[in-house]
């Protein structure tokens, strides 16, 4: 019975139905949708949130739907535009549609930015409800939603042995940092030994190469030779004209870190580069999550996917975020690491640290393809040298 | 030029009791009212106490008595709200939200709502760290929104950014100097699209500009750590710079005198195009976090350590120095003769303006903050990481 509850609730949810959103509410939300870029639109968006709001509740569904196609620009036009729709139903003291709420959270399609308004909103009118619901969405795509239901999982978690399950099920559900480590605590207090930086998808085995000169910083955003194409048996005209060659390097840090001053030496005013192959059964959607102090550029098969100039101004988990669609078969991933000639002690770190995860932070069925000796082997993702170093970051 | 005629008539604060940027009406961090409060106890003084959805660096501004506050919340501190209360109950009149469209990364002191907003009778612009910049009616309705780092994409600090937006007539001045695609730009504040958008060094600065009429324009006056620099309010063109700065404490800028806190806080008398005379200077009243304050023929500097230096305006002779509890982010504010600076633990320490240091009251919020009081409508506006104080007495009573 329950199920078809939830199924009735899905089917007549905000989701589909073109004729349920008036020519008004179309038009508005077709206007925002064309904000773009240096404030074009704004003008017409101004008009239009006008409308859109004027419609009240009616326009909660359309309006969260169309964060589906919305550019960042415009999600903050939609965004605002619910923020007082559902402002104006509270002040006049009527019911937000709880049911199309309800629905809209369940419906996973759906953009998990626009699902975690609705459940807010949903758990404003429905406390008791959004309680029940909350803790079966360990596996949802949106990470917020995620977080806050292994958060109420967490919270119930019985002492001793018999949480050792629900613990495991958690550590596989969970993305972010802090839950990893407090479930990871926990099952190791039961003799469990969870694998972090397999977990995260730590790409932890590379070719180096370098240091090549960047005086002033100038190599950043211009082509050294590996980036014309990795040949690993190359040789290259490095910093002050010493010879550079790749060779292996593996990380032995829990976050995947590739420290490049042991790797490479100490060097200013220097760039750097490390290299790995990943292959994919499948064509997959990715997403490539860097770390650095460093500036940093990202290629993927060739193509230069992301930089960041920027050095020493701090670093955490994922603080670059680069997405990109890896082929079927074998990938190349190039990194290059760029040093400045910062003298202060805290601006002498050089390295990096990158995993590969989808677009909720969870691990890929992907492998690394090793290149020693000629003999290609296949390796798991987040392979670490040595045991784990107590690094945190 | 008729842009720059508008220019020059709109100059200046909208009106005498408003607070409408970060220190208040041109950076001056003073209130021309009287009959201000000197402190609030748990049972008396407190007119009211809002609760907030997040932190925030930035300070309460206010006009024609809302108050409007910006926050930063969520585990990427990625949720932008935008509140506004009414200055005298407190209620809440509405509050909006944005999702950060740039990068969230920062020093844990800081946050993404670190710039003050800027307000006018037109409504209230908030910037945030993030690059996302929105104008809101008194009544909530968008008005205008711009993803700057969208729109840039090469802007980056990671350690953060704090400079605030200043209103100068139908620009809004959003300064955004980054380690990237370093830049100060003046928006339309009827559309937010650029009216003009210079380019500025790479450095990461968290000063809030300041203006003045010279020479016939309207000067936006940005120091920053290798320059003070002027550009013309009206077409954005580079009109002077001399070789001083500082990145972190604001400056100060009454009709041609410029209290400049750098590695030394320095007084000059600034002439046309970029004249400037140095009047003295003072490695004494160096402050770190928080800005210097210009009072009344007196400066006032509240340092890390947690001394309030006092020294006189005309010489820089410091005149006496007071030790309260610090540290100190949040910078001194004035008016009615007094003397207000909050400490990072949210105790306000109120002193009596003059030649002799006199501690008129001690005040505890109890909340950590960071922020600048803003000082409207009689009352003082003192923000914590978790609520918003009202000091002043209650309506009608």
């Amino acid at each position: 019975m329950r199920r078809l509850f939830v199924a009735a609730l899905v089917l007549s949810g905000p989701t589909a139905r073109a004729s349920d959103t008036t020519p008004e509410v179309s038009a508005a939300i077709s206007t925002l949708l064309k904000v773009s870029a240096e404030g074009a639109g704004n003008e017409a968006a101004a008009t239009a949130w006008l409308k859109l709001v004027a419609a009240g509740p009616a326009a909660l569904a359309p309006t969260l739907a169309a964060f589906d196609t919305a550019t960042p620009t415009a999600a903050n036009w939609l965004r605002s535009a619910v923020d007082a729709v559902v402002e104006r139903e509270q002040q006049a003291r009527r019911p937000l549609p709880v049911d199309t709420l309800a629905a809209f959270v369940r419906d996973t399609q759906r953009h998990p930015a626009a699902r975690r308004i609705a459940f807010e909103l949903y758990a404003l009118e429905a406390k008791e409800g959004a309680a029940k619901l909350l803790p079966t969405l360990i596996h949802d795509p949106s990470s917020t939603i995620r977080h806050d239901a292994i958060a109420a999982r967490l919270k119930v978690v019985p002492e001793g042995p018999t949480s050792k399950a629900e613990l495991l099920t958690l550590f596989t559900a969970a993305r972010d940092k802090d839950q990893v480590e407090e479930v990871t605590k926990l099952l190791r207090e039961l003799g469990e030994k969870p694998d972090l930086t397999k977990h995260f998808g730590y790409v932890t085995e590379w070719l180096v190469a370098g240091p090549f000169d960047s005086p002033g910083g100038t190599a950043y955003g211009n082509p050294l030779p590996p980036e014309t194409g990795v040949d690993p048996s190359a040789g290259y005209v490095g910093k002050g004209g010493t010879k550079v060659a790749w060779k292996p390097a593996q990380s032995s840090a829990t976050y995947g870190t590739m420290d490049l001053n042991s790797e490479l030496g100490k060097h200013k005013d220097a760039a750097g580069y490390a290299f790995a192959v990943l292959a994919a059964d499948v064509a997959t959607p990715a997403e490539l999550r860097v770390a650095s102090q460093n500036s940093v550029e990202l290629f993927v098969n060739g193509q230069r996917l992301f930089g960041r100039d920027e050095y020493h101004h701090g670093t955490r988990m994922d603080q670059h975020v680069a997405r990109v669609t890896l082929r079927a078969g074998r990938n190349e991933v190039l990194v290059k690491v760029l040093q400045n000639d910062q003298k202060e002690s805290w601006a002498q770190a050089w390295g990096f640290a990158l995993r590969v995860c989808d677009a909720t932070g969870g691990r890929l069925p992907l492998t690394q393809v090793l290149v020693r000796g000629g003999t290609p082997t296949s390796v798991p993702l987040g392979n670490l040298k040595t045991e784990p170093n107590k690094e945190t970051k | 030029m008729r842009t720059l005629i508008l220019l020059i008539v709109f100059v200046g604060p909208a009106s005498a009791a408003d607070w409408p940027a970060f220190r208040g009406a041109n950076g001056a961090a003073v209130s021309p009212e009287d009959a201000l409060p000197v402190g609030f106890s748990e049972t008396s003084g407190l007119r009211w106490k809002a609760s907030l959805p997040g932190r925030g660096v930035s300070s309460p501004v206010v006009v024609g008595g809302r108050v409007y506050v910006t926050c930063s919340s969520g585990m990427h501190d990625d949720r932008l709200h935008v509140l506004c209360f009414d200055g005298g109950t407190g209620a809440k009149l509405w509050h909006r939200q944005l999702a950060a469209t740039g990068g969230t990364n920062a020093h844990p002191k800081t946050c993404m709502a670190a710039p003050t907003p800027a307000a006018d009778e037109s409504g209230v612009y908030a910037l945030f760290a993030t690059g996302d910049v929105a104008a809101f009616t008194p009544n909530g309705n968008l008005r205008w929104y711009r993803a700057l780092a969208q729109d840039y994409p090469a802007v980056t600090n990671q350690v953060g950014m704090a400079a605030s937006p200043v209103l100068v007539g139908n620009r809004l001045i959003v300064p955004l100097d980054n380690a990237g695609d370093s830049f100060l730009a003046a928006l339309d504040t009827a559309t937010g699209k650029n009216l003009w958008k210079v380019s500025r060094p790479r450095d990461i600065n968290w000063v809030t500009p300041v203006s003045r009429q010279a020479g016939g324009r309207v000067e936006i006056v940005l120091p920053g750590p290798k320059e003070v620099a002027a550009y013309d309010a009206a077409t954005g063109a580079k009109v002077w710079a001399i070789k001083a700065g500082g990145s972190i404490p604001s400056p100060t800028l009454a009709r041609d005198t410029l209290l400049l806190p750098a590695g030394e806080v320095v007084m000059s008398k600034l002439g046309e195009n970029g004249r400037a005379e140095e009047v003295w200077k003072s490695t004494k009243l160096r402050t770190g976090m928080s800005s210097p304050l210009l009072y009344d023929g007196r400066v006032y500097a509240a340092n890390p350590a947690g001394l309030v230096m006092c020294a006189d305006a005309k010489t820089g002779q410091v005149l006496w120095q007071e030790r309260v509890k610090g540290p100190f982010s949040g910078s001194p504010v004035a008016g009615d003769g007094k003397v207000y600076v909050i400490n990072e633990a949210g105790e306000m320490t109120t002193l009596k303006a003059g030649d002799e240091p006199e501690v008129l009251g001690v005040s505890k919020t109890g909340e950590e903050g960071l922020a600048t009081p803003a000082i409207s409508g009689g009352a003082l506006f003192l923000r914590g990481d978790k609520s918003l104080f009202c000091v002043g007495p209650r309506l009608g009573g």
